[in-house]
């Protein structure tokens, strides 16, 4: 019989720190400072807790991977955000609002998560301004029509679907039960993607046209979200061994693959490869070489809109200065009078 | 930003459950910290009621210590009803 908790989906909330018993009734030994007990949590899929020992490594390698995916949440509201003011209906602009207020929200519980390993946010935000850590290259492409909004919902917000519904299993438990509330919110961002190109495709040809144009510029690069083929993704393996990574980028990637061919079908639009056939041998779709070239390239910094998603997270930081400022001179005039502030 | 506390958040999700413990955020002040939480925690109709709490004024037990702290309760299963032997064809005991 378990002992503890294996899934995050089974405790039903979402905890930040951890400050008291991690579950009732495990009484595993631990001792201070002994890697076994690390090594026996993962062997018996248990979570690793903020107050657990864990091997440096495996701190580093979590406070990376998570920066980054909070950085991506953020800077991701950037190519939504260029089309709020120029939705089509006060309909769609409600909602592209409130999903992009979503992906702050998933930001901040990210970065949330990274802090239980002893991270400071006020220095993750510095590494994004000054590049020092990295965003998920998607970002870096342009949005050029209202039919894009579309195909990031149902493209890009399906490929990191299907990234991160693993992540809700991932071992170290704080990143979990976030990523437990970021999939249930990221389900509504999918499906009202899909319906704006399904919208746009059955209406007028020329609509129907930027539909699939849009479709024809995302597909390649959400394929690339998966990151770089199996046999050259060098820190994988390591993942896999600590249970932060459950699936490798190919297997997900198929998955993606697998999932989203019907829907094109459903949509009425064409994927831009070619070679996506059905194998019936395999029980997959065959598709066509990525170009990882092009990924390595955005990652760089030379994608079409790197320089300006920075510049403009930059501003967005400096403009909101005085904001912060003025809440922190408020709460210490509060807290001296003896009113209000804690 | 920097010098700004680290708030936990607890939500009620409905009347006749307890606060569970959501997430945390920083925020200047208890009144920020609130209306944060229901910005970020609340946004699809979560809680009823939202605690937050200074991550700080709160203490926690130690994993180091946990054996000597959970240990004594180990050996006392007389505490659990399935202990006692109840003769067949007893009912409502």
């Amino acid at each position: 019989m378990r002992d503890c908790v294996t899934s995050a989906g089974t405790l039903g909330s979402v905890y930040g720190n951890d400050f008291g018993t991690p579950q009732e009734g495990d009484q595993r030994p631990r001792e201070s400072g002994d890697p076994a007990a690390f090594t026996q949590l993962l062997a018996d899929d248990c979570r690793i807790e903020p107050r657990d020992d864990m091997p440096e490594a495996y701190r580093k390698t979590l406070v990376r991977q998570i920066a980054q995916h909070a950085h991506s949440e953020i800077i991701g509201m950037q190519p939504e955000a260029n089309w709020i003011s120029r939705a089509p209906s006060l309909r769609r602009k409600a909602i592209l609002m409130a999903k992009v207020q979503d992906e702050a929200g998933h930001g901040l519980y990210l970065y949330a998560a990274a802090e239980t390993l002893g991270a400071d946010r006020a220095d993750l935000l510095d590494q994004l301004h000054s590049g020092r850590q990295k965003y998920s290259s998607i970002f870096n492409y342009p949005t050029l029509t209202w039919a894009d909004v579309g195909a990031i919902g149902w493209l890009v917000d399906g490929a990191a679907i299907v990234n991160q519904v693993p992540l809700c299993r991932c071992s170290y438990g704080p990143y979990a039960r976030a990523m437990v509330r970021v999939c249930k919110e990221e389900s509504f961002h999918q499906r009202q993607g899909f319906e704006i190109l399904h919208t746009l495709s059955h209406g007028t040809a020329a609509q129907k046209a930027m539909a699939q144009d849009a479709v024809n510029r995302y597909w390649w690069p959400s394929l690339m979200m998966f990151g770089p083929p199996d046999d050259d993704s060098p820190n994988s393996a390591q993942s896999m061994a600590w249970g932060i990574k459950r699936f490798s980028n190919d297997a997900l990637r198929q998955r993606f693959v697998d999932m989203t061919v019907p829907q094109a079908e459903a949509l009425g639009l064409t994927l831009p490869d070619p070679e996506i056939v059905w194998n019936d041998e395999r029980g997959h779709y065959d598709f066509g070489e990525v170009d990882f070239t092009e990924l390595f390239e955005v990652i760089k910094g030379n994608g079409p809109c790197n320089a300006q998603r920075m510049a403009h997270r930059r501003e967005a930081h400096e403009d909101g200065a005085w904001v912060r400022e003025a809440a922190s001179a408020y709460a210490a005039k509060q807290a001296e009078s003896g009113v209000g502030a804690a | 930003m920097k010098d700004w506390p680290l708030w936990e958040v607890f939500v009620r999700s409905r009347r006749g459950l307890s606060h569970v413990h959501a997430g945390s955020l920083h925020a200047p002040d208890a009144e920020m910290a609130l209306r944060n939480a229901r910005d970020l925690y609340t946004r699809r109709q979560e809680g009823v009621s939202i605690w937050v709490v200074r991550s700080a004024d709160i203490e926690a037990s130690t994993p180091d210590e946990r054996d000597s702290f959970f240990d004594p309760a180990a050996d006392k299963i007389y505490r659990h009803p399935t202990f006692y032997d109840v003769p067949e064809g007893v009912e409502h005991l």
